[in-house]
């Protein structure tokens, strides 16, 4: 959408709806993941906490949830597009700096964002 | 085209040159961590969404060295992405109080408890 305000025509930019996921992302990767990890990557698997903590029955039932449906969407889907984002910023730092080449990264970057999106969608809409 | 177009000369190592631009480097590779461990759970979650065998497989995963390796990374990561994300704040979103905006002080120390409470929150719901 433009907009002609005297001589200079102005183009709405996308960059509000790339920023959004990415600080909201930001904040909820600041405030969950750290914990999240310890749980399901590191006490969970090492045995400091039990198994059963991350059962099928349990993680199930929390997923079958629609408030745990939505709990888990937004703190899976919002750090995800937040890393997609920030990485594909990083990779332009580390030298993609061609327009090609900076094409290639955001598609890439995005389409991962895209693809774990829907799966994610796949998986929680396919059991209640 | 100029006939003499100028042409940046900026190496690719760049960021090695100073201290503080590897702890930008580090900061931002964060976001691969982030989006590699939340890429992980949505997969988690499609496992679950196969039934017990299929998640038994995915926490048999999880569970193997080199995955434990890896999450002992990404928390790492995560926690360095929590700390610089907080401490960014009264920067990217200052508050202004009258006349002044508030101190980066308490806006800092306030996402902190928030953090607590949040990973308190997680791991009584993971204990219960």
């Amino acid at each position: 959408m433009s907009k002609t305000t005297g001589r200079k025509t102005y183009t709405r930019a996308n960059k509000p709806l790339v920023w959004f996921p990415f600080a909201g992302g930001g904040l909820v990767a600041a405030l969950m993941l750290p914990v999240m990890i310890f749980v399901t990557g590191i006490a969970v698997p090492l045995g400091l906490i039990d198994a059963e903590a991350l059962s099928y029955d349990r993680v199930y039932a929390f997923a079958a949830n629609p408030l745990g449906k939505i709990i888990l969407f937004g703190v899976l889907v919002l750090p995800l597009w937040h890393a997609a984002h920030r990485f594909r910023m990083t990779i332009q730092d580390l030298g993609a700096r061609t327009s090609g080449s900076r094409s290639v990264v955001a598609a890439l970057c995005y389409g991962f964002g895209m693809v774990f999106t829907l799966l994610c969608l796949a998986a929680l809409l396919s059991f209640w | 085209m100029s006939r003499k177009p100028y042409e940046p000369t900026l190496p690719n190592t760049w960021w090695l040159e100073k201290p503080f631009y590897i702890r930008y480097m580090l900061r931002e590779m964060t976001s691969f961590f982030v989006g590699a461990y939340v890429a992980i759970l949505i997969v988690g979650l499609w496992q679950l969404s196969q039934g017990p065998d299929a998640w038994g497989s995915f926490l048999g995963v999880l569970s193997h060295p080199l995955s434990v390796i890896f999450h002992v990374l990404a928390f790492v990561f995560a926690t360095f992405h929590t700390v610089t994300w907080f401490a960014l704040t009264p920067r990217t979103t200052p508050i202004m109080r009258g006349d002044h905006f508030v101190p980066p002080g308490p806006i800092i120390g306030a996402q902190y408890v928030i953090w607590a409470a949040a990973s308190i929150v997680v791991l009584a719901a993971v204990l219960w």
